[in-house]
């Protein structure tokens, strides 16, 4: 089918980040003019609820609905965060909005910010963007110059700040309560929850935390209408486009946009990837961030989407697929995903802290034939015993790749712990 | 207490004050700002982020520690991060890291001794359709191949003299 998309035609080109282009070529602000001016919040997170926009950045929550949770009677302010610290291995996508389309993200900044009544947004950026980071804060000077933020705002009476803080290094900032504390300059330590961010979030205030890419898209789903915006999507509850980062093994890696819902995750491999490189064979792809479940070859012939994925046991997550060709070490990879994992468990919380050292102890014993058959079930139990049993989703992070692995490729492991070689 | 940091990172401070409800927020930015003008972020200047913003040094501290972007021990002047994530990992970032370890004459974690170069393995960079790449100070080097990493060290070692 022929995809409508709405962010990658504006990609790739450095003029297109301009306040110029974004007025002239993308019915710049006229959303959120019309928001300002014709919509009582209410209105507008009812539009965004008929649009069946889903959190772009891992979890999938629909997005309408955590602004609704936002408590309306509270006299505390309240806080809209978006979160740019796109952090999952395997994700790039939110860097490509900020680069090329950042008035996007300001626009759908000031939509959410009236819908959920905060006054002032922060943009909380990982530190290694540096040059995002100045991208952004430009484009905000732009439309703090033409009015567009600060007192007043189209002469509605409304007023909004946006601050972008920069983090410093730590994948467990992109978890909503890590995010949080760090925000609050504290370590990024995850939240005991509840309570939730919409009671009790930045600063003590009710909070939305949502992702780049979800704010990106709310201006141009009240431009198009709610209905219009969810009839994009080709499966239930899922509307809108999907950015997708498409790494790895792959002919032509890249950033792609698909209409939610509308490719198999082999046509998007096949026909957006050019398929495996070197015309080696598929042999296995990690469909949604290092942290999702690995699908084996046989197993891509399924939706590329939240729900259909979520049915074979996997997940979208931030829709970073990572493709695998035949050549590929997977015990080695597996070692290397662990290792992540437990160099950025924050250690509050004793599974995720003593079981991630533990499973890369173990891989490492594997890898150097020093381990013995039981030690493959022993990996997997203490997998088993991270996954929901942590204050937040590193631990089931760290947990679902291991016994995924292991599931789909014991006879890997096995040749390792005999002492066989089956790669140079 | 003698004073380390510059007037313009005091400035800095005071333009930020007013966006944010607590003055411990400003924490991630001061230090930030300092390493900025450090390199690194020296105990000295760790109390005097802490004197400004009020709270306890150790506090200061338990912070910094905390993410890998602040560098509690000096660093070269051009710090190279490859990153050795999956995507990288799929495209060859084994081959860079040593190679670029072979070149500078250092393992990855050290610096050289001219203190011209550290080198470190980065966690996803975020740059991962592009892979391999590596952080050359605050630039990232996407597509990265060995002669882009050779010709990023020489122009490096140019710039000094």
């Amino acid at each position: 089918m022929s995809q409508t998309t709405l962010f990658e035609q504006h990609f790739w080109k450095e003029s297109n980040r301009t306040l110029e282009y974004y007025l002239q070529s993308m019915n710049g602000y006229q959303a959120a003019q019309k928001v300002l001016k014709e919509m009582s919040p209410d209105q507008v997170i009812d539009e965004v609820k008929k649009g069946n926009i889903r959190g772009r950045g891992g979890a999938g929550f629909p997005m309408g609905m955590k602004w609704s949770f936002i408590p309306k009677a509270s006299e505390k302010p309240k806080y809209l965060v978006c979160n740019a610290d796109e952090s999952e291995p395997g994700t790039c996508k939110d860097r490509q909005i900020i680069r090329y389309t950042p008035h996007l993200l300001i626009e759908g900044l000031i939509i959410g910010s009236f819908a959920i009544g905060c006054k002032h947004a922060y943009v909380y950026i990982r530190g290694e963007y540096v040059r995002e980071a100045k991208l952004l804060n430009a484009a905000i000077d732009e439309a703090y110059a033409k009015g567009y933020l600060g007192k007043n705002i189209f002469g509605s009476g409304f007023d909004l700040e946006i601050t972008v803080h920069r983090g410093a290094g730590a994948y467990i900032c992109g978890e909503e309560t890590g995010l949080l504390n760090s925000l609050e300059g504290k370590r990024g330590e995850p939240r005991v929850k509840p309570p939730f961010p919409a009671v009790s979030g930045a600063f003590g205030c009710p909070t939305a935390v949502n992702n780049v890419e979800s704010i990106a898209n709310v201006p141009h789903l009240i431009r198009m209408g709610g209905d219009a915006f969810a009839q994009l999507g080709k499966v239930d509850k899922s509307g809108g486009t999907r950015l997708i980062s498409l790494s790895g093994h792959v002919k032509k890696p890249g950033v792609y946009e698909i209409q939610a819902g509308s490719m198999t995750l082999r046509q998007i491999i096949d026909h957006l990837g050019g398929g495996v490189i070197n015309d080696k064979k598929l042999k296995a792809v990690i469909p949604g961030g290092s942290s999702s479940p690995i699908l084996s070859a046989d197993e891509i012939d399924v939706v590329y989407d939240v729900e259909p994925l979520m049915k074979v046991g996997t997940m979208m997550g931030s829709a970073a697929i990572m493709v695998i060709h035949e050549d590929t070490d997977l015990v080695k990879l597996l070692m290397r995903i662990t290792k992540f994992y437990e160099h950025e468990s924050c250690g509050q919380c004793t599974p995720c802290r003593e079981g991630c050292h533990w499973m890369e102890s173990i891989l490492h014993k594997i890898i150097h034939h020093e381990a013995k058959p039981s030690d493959l079930d022993l990996l997997v139990d203490v997998a088993q015993n991270i996954g929901g049993k942590t204050l937040c989703a590193l631990g089931d992070a760290a947990a679902g790749p291991v016994i995924s692995f292991v599931k789909k490729f014991r006879p890997e492991f096995e040749a390792y712990i005999k002492g066989q070689k089956i790669y140079a | 207490m003698e004073k380390h940091l510059s007037d313009k990172f005091y400035t800095a401070m005071k333009k930020l004050e007013p966006r944010y409800p607590t003055k411990k927020a400003l924490i991630l930015p001061a230090l930030h700002q300092a390493q900025e003008e450090y390199g690194w972020l020296p105990k000295e200047v760790l109390a005097e982020i802490a004197e400004y913003i009020g709270v306890h040094a150790a506090q200061i501290r338990e912070v910094a520690s905390f993410y890998t972007m602040y560098n509690l021990k000096p660093v070269g002047k051009n710090h190279i991060k490859i990153c050795t994530n999956v995507a990288c990992c799929l495209r060859g970032a084994d081959e860079l890291m040593s190679f670029a370890e072979k070149k500078l004459g250092i393992k990855c974690g050290e610096t050289t001794p001219d203190g011209l170069f550290s080198l470190s393995e980065e966690e996803c960079l975020g740059a991962c359709t592009t892979a391999p790449a590596m952080m050359a100070n605050d630039d990232y080097i996407e597509e990265l191949d060995v002669n882009k990493l050779n010709d990023f060290i020489e122009k490096m070692k140019v710039v000094k003299s």
